[in-house]
């Protein structure tokens, strides 16, 4: 157990140099002139020549590649073409705000893909099974920008009981204090136990964290479907049942315990998912994350932000990984 | 006779095989479902520039007195902010995605296959290489890298084709490593190793060829999801630019609009729907039909 | 002598993409109080179907069951519903399975799988359960019952899962026991060691034995009775002195023998070809080296041949009649 957990850390190391190394290929590799292209089309000469200065394009590849990584491990990773500020710093402001999607996102994708997959096996080729695989398989088949104008368009323009986007209304904002503790506004409502704010919070959730889970449920469900289908397969559930075991602990304890693996992984992927679908949604729900801010950065050709991000989610889906696989040797069978 | 016989005996379980997969094909309604659909979208694709009612809206002329128009008997899904035929857009716009879809697809399949072959051929030190970059390019969150390539190479159809495939590749390296790993071991290709076949052409001459039939198969259920990314991409502003007819592009430049002309925004999402639709029920068809599990009866 | 188990005309078949198949096609068979019953077929006979059939675990679809009755002391068990089966399975009939390895829950300790299945089916408090899980594992000769409890299946070896697995299959103190093919993916030095333990168990519980094998010397040394299953028909039955001393059937013969000396009879049961559509006769007529004209249409009754010995088979009984 205790040197697996040592082999996956040294790995998951190898992995997120290996991340460093590819994004660093593409700053410097794919553009044809990476000092115009870091500074913007509407750079002077001077400023193209301070960024290759800066860069260090100047020097030869190993140098650069020493410099950036020594830059990143101080956590620099550049300032914004279009706000002038440290691309570090304005994740930081942006940060909270999509973690909180991304993990209500999660959970309502874990609370309802889960349960449709586990429904499913159960009933394999049923009309409930039909029922949910036709309907997981529709949702993967959204385009989730799509869904969310869709949704606005239902719960907002047509029904108007949902607000079209932002994080609280206008008149909350005027109106009141705003906590900021945490930086995490549904946190900040509880610990001031601001009950009025944290309602309207939540109201303004609803949309953008079913749009995001969307897809993620219908992941969920499918693969869930078929690991427990595999799992029910097995000799010992079979076994299990001859000795007469009634079928609620077969299924709930025999089989689910032995899905611990699966459900990992399924979660850690669907949080992939849910995070990159806040970058095709935030910026349409107006959420103040770094989903919006990418989006713009990809329109203003904001060089030094997309890649802030790309390197910062790719680093930090690479650590959800490695804790999701050492969670999963907590599984008996691993630890030898 | 004799040899007919024996003929007969060698493909007789070929012919199991075949009979197995049509019976499979038949129980499976949705699949067959999905495969009229698909071969409509082709035949869409193909003809789109001769049934498109308006063929000069699907580019260039704008025609501002009708802008903004709902569905009707002239324009069946109404029109845009320039007046065109959202209806014919959309039709065209099948061409433009399957050919995205086909094109990106091909050049992953080009990077990535004779990687996965050389791997798992020759194994060793060049195999554990090869494996790991592809592991760490596995490793980015999906769609992140594409996204990131993409604006790095600069806003354009071509290049978000290409920022997906470099994002694609390294899944057919690992299903075509697999592959050759276990063909690697079987007589024909110990027989031409004996004779001293050059590695390359046992490569190219006996591997790739054996493994070509799941990589299409997987190639062909990937095509749904390439169509979604690349749509994301152009919705992003990272793939085609006005006033290409791409249902993402058209997504997004409904944004605007959308809340006063739902339509604007609803066919080309639908459009997408229904495509990416009809390639994931076939994908899923496709694995239950060639799942050991399902074949065992 | 009272029976204890008994199969009335039972049909069972797949359905499949080549349309039906019959696995399994028993007249008759009675299994009496306390007897060993031996159950010999090569692998795709039926046993193992028969052993599902028995427990009602058999997967529908693509399985169908088309007609007959298995009857535990006079009861049919497939026409009882959910409920009623799970009062069954363990508490009366209890299943040993032929893979050591995957037979067993590898997330739960072993001690725990024990204790669940007595909590389940004697309806006694967890303590006293721990406490009988301890007795049962050492009924099963396994040393240092209770470190056992608390270690996982895969630290175990192929041996002491079996003993495990048997011992969880008697905990529930069932009378009729199915053993299929219990030794089959054992080493050959354990088999004898778990078939000795399963015979000294049943001669201790005093429990009826359905025990299924592919192999006529293992079934030989501890069965009262045995009988010989071929494509889901049986076609000889008998004590097993009868039986190993005086096999009747062509089929029974090449299995005694095991090994075929003769080079034709070798051909016919090394070469096991589809069986085409169109005999509607005995099962074995493709690979008898004895077959008459007279095998290819009919099908051959069970027939005494003396004592408890019967046999399906034309040569016996129209010797008349050349081979073909």
């Amino acid at each position: 157990m205790g040197s697996f957990v040592i082999r996956r850390i040294l790995l998951g190391i190898l992995v997120l140099f290996g991340v460093i190394v590819i994004t660093f290929t593409i700053t410097r590799v794919v553009p044809s002139d990476p000092a115009a292209q870091w500074v913007g089309p509407k750079a002077t000469p001077e400023q193209i020549e301070a960024a290759r200065i800066e860069l260090g394009l100047d020097k030869p590849v190993y140098v650069q590649f020493q410099k950036y990584v020594a830059g990143l491990l101080k956590g620099d990773l550049g300032r914004s073409l279009r706000t002038h500020q440290p691309v570090s710093r304005e994740l930081k402001n942006y940060l909270p705000a999509t973690i909180e999607l991304v993990l209500v996102s999660t959970i309502i994708a874990s609370l309802i893909g889960l349960p449709l997959g586990v429904l499913s096996a159960k009933r394999k080729d049923e009309w409930v099974d039909h029922f949910c695989r036709f309907f997981s398989v529709g949702v993967v088949s959204l385009p989730t920008f799509w869904l969310a104008l869709f949704l606005q368009l239902i719960f907002y323009r047509i029904l108007g009981i949902l607000p079209m986007g932002d994080q609280l209304s206008m008149d909350i904002k005027l109106l009141y204090d705003i906590p900021k503790i945490t930086g995490f506004l549904i946190i900040d409502c509880l610990i001031t136990g601001n009950f009025v704010i944290l309602k309207d919070a939540l109201v303004h959730m609803i949309l953008p964290g079913i749009t995001i889970a969307a897809y993620p449920i219908g992941l969920v469900a499918r693969m869930t479907r078929s690991a427990l289908l595999e799992i029910l397969g097995e000799e010992y559930i079979r076994a299990a049942r001859s000795y007469g075991l009634p079928e609620r602990m077969v299924l709930w304890s025999y089989a689910l315990k032995n899905s611990l693996g699966p459900t990992v992984t399924v979660v850690t992927l669907s949080i992939g998912y849910t995070l990159v679908n806040t970058f095709l949604v935030e910026a349409i729900y107006s959420w103040p994350g770094i989903g919006n801010y990418v989006a713009t950065a990809v329109i203003s050709l904001d060089y030094p932000a997309i890649m802030g991000v790309t390197i910062f989610s790719a680093c930090a889906y690479v650590v959800l990984n490695m804790i999701a696989d050492i969670i999963i040797a907590l599984d008996p069978r691993v630890r030898v | 006779m004799n040899k007919l016989s024996s003929l007969y005996k060698s493909i007789k379980p070929r012919i199991k095989e075949l009979k197995l997969s049509l019976y499979l094909l038949k129980r499976n309604k949705l699949t067959y479902f999905a495969l009229v659909v698909i071969a409509m979208l082709v035949l869409i694709a193909v003809f789109a520039p001769y049934i498109a009612p308006f063929p000069s809206h699907i580019y260039g002329s704008t025609n501002p007195e009708d802008s903004l128009l709902p569905p009707g008997s002239k324009y069946f899904f109404g029109t845009d902010e320039l007046g065109r035929d959202i209806f014919s857009r959309v039709l065209y716009g099948t061409r433009i995605s399957l050919q995205t879809a086909l094109l990106t697809v091909a050049l992953a399949l080009l990077i990535g296959v004779p990687l996965g072959a050389i791997a798992g051929t020759l194994g060793g030190f060049i195999d554990e290489a090869i494996m790991r970059v592809t592991d760490i390019f596995l490793s980015f969150p999906p769609l992140l890298l594409a996204i990131a390539i993409a604006a790095f190479l600069g806003p354009s159809l071509t290049n978000a084709m290409l920022a997906i495939a470099i994002s694609w590749w390294p899944w057919y390296t690992r299903l075509v490593r697999g592959q050759a790993v276990s063909l690697r071991e079987r007589q024909f290709v110990k027989a031409a190793r004996a004779i001293g076949t050059p590695p390359l052409r046992i490569i190219f001459g006996h591997i790739v060829p054996n493994c070509i039939a799941p990589v299409i198969v997987q190639a062909s259920m990937d095509l749904g999801g390439v169509i979604l990314t690349a749509s994301a991409l152009s919705f992003l502003g990272l793939g085609a630019q006005p006033p290409t007819p791409e249902w993402g592009l058209m997504v997004s430049t409904s944004r605007t609009y959308f809340l006063n002309g739902w339509w604007y925004s609803i066919f080309p999402g639908l459009a997408i729907f229904f495509t990416v639709l009809a390639f994931n029920l076939l994908g899923d068809g496709l694995r239950e039909i060639l799942d050991p599990k399902t074949r065992q009866y | 002598m009272d029976i204890c188990y008994e199969i009335k005309d039972l049909k069972v078949g797949f359905e499949t993409f080549e349309g039906f198949k019959r696995a399994l096609d028993i007249k008759h068979l009675e299994i009496y109080k306390g007897e060993t019953f031996g159950l010999v077929g090569e692998s795709g006979a039926g046993k193992s179907v028969l052993a599902l059939t028995s427990l009602k675990l058999l997967p529908i679809p693509p399985g169908v069951i088309e007609s007959g009755e298995i009857l535990l002391n006079g009861e049919n068990i497939l026409n009882k519903n959910e409920k009623q089966i799970r009062e069954i399975r363990g508490k009366k009939i209890s299943m040993i399975f032929q893979d050591p390895m995957s037979s067993l829950n590898p997330v739960f300790t072993v001690g725990e799988q024990i204790v669940r299945v007595i909590v389940n089916n004697q309806k006694v408090s967890r303590r006293e359960a721990e406490k009988k899980a301890v007795e049962m594992i050492n009924m099963v000769k396994l040393p240092d019952a209770k470190n056992i409890m608390r270690k996982y299946p895969h630290e175990l070896s192929g041996g002491q899962r079996q003993r495990v697995i048997i011992a969880v299959a008697l905990s529930c103190g069932a009378e009729f026991l199915i053993a299929d093919e219990p030794t089959r993916n054992l080493d050959v030095t354990i088999q004898a060691g778990i078939l000795k333990l399963i015979y000294e168990l049943k001669k201790e519980l005093k429990m009826t034995t359905l025990f299924i094998a592919n192999n006529m010397s293992l079934v030989s040394a501890i069965c009262d009775r045995i009988g010989i299953l071929h494509e889901g028909r049986i076609v000889e039955i008998g004590s097993v002195h009868e039986v190993v001393q005086n096999p009747k059937h062509p089929y029974t013969q090449i299995l005694r023998n095991a090994i075929p000396r003769n080079p034709s009879v070798l051909n016919r049961i090394m070469v096991k070809e589809d069986l085409e559509e169109g005999i509607e006769g005995c099962g074995y007529y493709k690979r008898c080296p004895h077959r008459k004209p007279v095998c290819k249409n009919n099908l051959p009754e069970m027939q005494l041949v003396e004592g408890t010995h019967y046999v399906a088979c034309f040569k016996e009984f129209e010797r008349g009649e050349p081979d073909e």
